[in-house]
């Protein structure tokens, strides 16, 4: 949990940090004891810029994305958006900043209240914060829900369970975009749509992100889908951050054998594709009982005694980019970690 | 293969391991909803075999009737409201001519599904065990102990770890990829000679899917079976499929055998969905190439061909009249298509085309893809 030091000296270089998530953790009760979601985890979001985040179902990177707006409170550790800590805020101020930072979910259809018309869902934000007289919030509503691509008048008055997957999340990125975000956190905004809508609604964040100057943070488990729309990308694995590096580097060149057994699980169309894809064996340990040194060691293929002994701190193995393995893997081959404190290796 | 009894009926299989020719050959099947709206015709006019040990992969949009398809070929279909016309053999029997109490001596037993969603496929309040030895003692006749021992030894060949201990499980105490490997022991239970896969992967995880459709393919080649794996995703049928179907509307737009239909897109539609599909050897931020528009309404289609209104290359020839399925050349590669690609272009007179607007008159001019 102190694998800050490196992290740090690269956001504070580029200057404008939106959100600056500090030492991260998030615990849940479970019977008597407690389960660590997220462990730990460092990472800086520039402004304009988009963070993926991504890794396997409970890895933490939902729980970490509900941290971001709150819905999840900290364990410990900071969430700072724009200086101020989201987790000592309260009542009222915590509210208002809220109204900043926005959130698309994973299930449309259920994020929508199915008895409510589309116009006043997309409304709601206003309404709550007592924003314009009714005539100026339908304006508005009119504006974001032709922004997202839905026909105002022939939508407006019709309820969510007249639409599909993909038209019921562009009501909810409409909604989301009605109090005027800085920040959108999407929490698998596409991964329960088809490919072909799929691609439709990540034109759609694209075009929403240039056009309202949105910094955003993706979280899904497709490495394809997040490298595409992404920046930058931070793999997590069981409440870890494991690599953090801009998406192209991170496909040219990943460091981790994690990040590795990721894009090759990833099935790309083409029947010529060589199918070299070592499929990562088993499944996510428990977090109640996470392996000690690395956590990836017990489905890692390089797995070595240090592994279990000492776990590896992020560090830089290139500018921008970093690793948490003792061993990486690809053009970092060469760069074992230097021998910790702990000398049981 | 063997024979099965119940109910005093008996259904055999002996003669159909010699048969020769494909295990499962579909004939001009339709199948329609009748609904307050309307018919709904999800399923019109489909035919293809598939050969035993094969994979054929159908692949389409949600709405494109795929997953009608598949159940209407099982005969898993509402009692109501449904008509069905058209014929399904399976090795040599007519399903489509059997009631219930017959094709149940067939389902599972020869024929199994294994459904997209295993936690509501699988039975919540009874073991797992349990729901695996179901089917062994009705079609295999074993007993308690037997079934029992078998459902350990099935566990185990699905990668399930210290299976004598899962065996008394609940689903719910599975994670989602875990109780797919359930569902995929159930369907192979009893060793059919073709399983229908029903989008087995969609909702798990890239890491989980791949260590699904893997494992589907090694109990394949083991067991020789046939598969048909009906997926909206055609980076999972690229690597796996012998042949692919692609369906549109209800409709077989392009059918043939994968490296085929890669390497050489005859239909529009087929060429728009693989560009749709984020590639990882793109660079970051690079534009999909979505398909504007939705599947059309399939109460009262349009005439001419049904996605021209969503294709690039649509000419008053499409939208008039609609094209029938045909081969150029090659007699296992057959589209639907007036004017179809050839070396990824187009053969449409070239004019100017404008790809805007609302793609068909249902739903107003909400621009949206699925249906």
């Amino acid at each position: 949990m102190t694998d800050t030091t490196p992290v740090d000296t690269i956001a504070h270089q580029s200057g404008d940090v939106v959100l600056d998530v500090r030492d991260l953790v998030v615990e849940f009760k479970s019977g008597r004891r407690r389960v660590q979601a997220v462990s730990g985890v460092t990472f800086q979001v520039r402004r304009g810029e988009t963070l993926g985040l991504v890794g396997e179902s409970g890895c933490g990177k939902s729980t970490t994305g509900r941290t971001l707006i709150q819905v999840q409170p900290a364990t410990s550790g900071e969430v700072v958006y724009q200086g101020q800590d989201l987790n000592e805020l309260k009542g009222k101020e915590l509210r208002q900043l809220r109204t900043k930072i926005q959130m698309i979910f994973q299930d449309p259809i259920s994020s929508l209240n199915p008895r409510r018309r589309i116009k006043d869902i997309v409304a709601e934000p206003l309404v709550i914060w007592k924003r314009g007289t009714p005539e100026e919030r339908m304006a508005k509503v009119r504006d974001m829900l032709e922004a997202v691509g839905i026909d105002p008048d022939s939508a407006g008055d019709r309820r969510p369970g007249e639409f599909s997957g993909g038209q019921c999340q562009r009501i909810s990125i409409a909604r989301a975009l009605m109090a005027d975000p800085d920040l959108l956190i999407c929490d698998e905004p596409v991964s329960a749509l088809d490919v072909s809508v799929q691609a439709q609604i990540l034109n759609l964040l694209a075009d929403l992100k240039e056009q309202f100057h949105l910094t955003m943070v993706f979280i899904a488990h497709d490495l394809a889908v997040v490298k595409n729309v992404s920046d930058r990308v931070a793999v997590m694995y069981l409440g870890k951050l494991v690599e953090v590096a801009g998406s192209d580097e991170l496909y040219r060149s990943a460091g981790h054998p994690y990040t590795e057994a990721l894009l090759a699980s990833i099935p790309e169309p083409d029947p010529d594709h060589a199918s070299d894809h070592k499929a990562l064996s088993g499944e996510l340990p428990s977090p109640l009982d996470p392996p000690s040194g690395c956590r990836f060691r017990t489905r890692c293929p390089y797995a070595q005694a240090r592994c279990a002994a000492e776990e590896p701190p992020l560090r830089e193995v290139s500018p921008g980019h970093q690793v948490a393995c003792h061993f990486p893997v690809g053009p970092f081959a060469g760069q074992v970690a230097p021998a910790a404190t702990a000398p049981t290796a | 293969m063997r024979g099965l009894q119940r109910g005093g009926r008996t259904l055999d299989f002996k003669d159909a391991g010699t048969q020769v020719g494909p295990l499962l050959v579909v004939e001009d099947l339709h199948t329609s909803f009748r609904t307050a709206r309307g018919t709904v015709r999800a399923v019109d006019g489909v035919s293809f075999e598939v050969h035993e040990g094969k994979t054929l992969g159908i692949v389409g949009e949600s709405g494109s009737g795929k997953t009608v398809l598949s159940r209407s070929i099982m005969g898993l279909l509402p009692p109501r409201d449904v008509i069905r016309s058209g014929t399904v053999h399976f090795a040599g029997h007519e399903l489509s001519a059997m009631d219930d109490t017959q094709l149940r001596q067939v389902w599972g037993a020869e024929l199994s599904m294994i459904f997209q969603d295993p936690m509501t496929a699988l039975n919540p309040v009874k073991r797992i065990g349990v729901q695996i030895g179901e089917s062994l003692k009705l079609h295999l006749g074993m007993d308690k102990k037997e079934a029992h021992s078998t459902s350990v030894e099935l566990l185990r060949s699905v990668g399930i770890p210290s299976p004598e201990e899962r065996v008394r499980w609940y689903p719910f105490q599975l994670s989602g990829g875990m109780r797919q490997r359930v569902m995929i022991a159930i369907a192979l239970a009893c060793a059919p000679r073709l399983v229908m896969a029903d989008e087995p992967t969609t909702g798990l995880d890239v890491t989980v899917q791949a260590q699904i459709l893997d494992l589907l393919a090694d109990l394949q080649r083991e067991r020789h079976m046939a598969v048909i794996l009906v997926t909206h995703d055609l980076g999972v049928v690229a690597s796996r499929a012998d042949d692919i179907i692609v369906m549109y509307a209800g409709r077989v737009v392009e059918r043939a055998p994968t490296r085929t239909l890669f390497h050489d897109t005859k239909m529009p539609y087929t060429r728009a969905l693989m560009d749709s599909i984020p590639r990882l050897a793109d660079p970051s931020g690079v534009r999909l190439d979505a398909i504007a528009g939705r599947p059309p309404d399939l109460i009262n289609p349009a005439p001419g061909c049904r996605f021209a209104p969503r294709c690039p290359y649509a000419q008053d020839k499409c939208r008039e009249s609609e094209p029938p399925l045909r081969t150029v050349g090659s007699p296992d590669h057959l589209f639907a298509c007036w004017f179809p690609l050839v070396d990824g272009e187009s053969t449409a007179p070239a004019v100017p085309v404008t790809l805007s607007g609302p793609p068909n008159g249902d739903a107003g001019s909400i621009t949206e893809g699925d249906a």
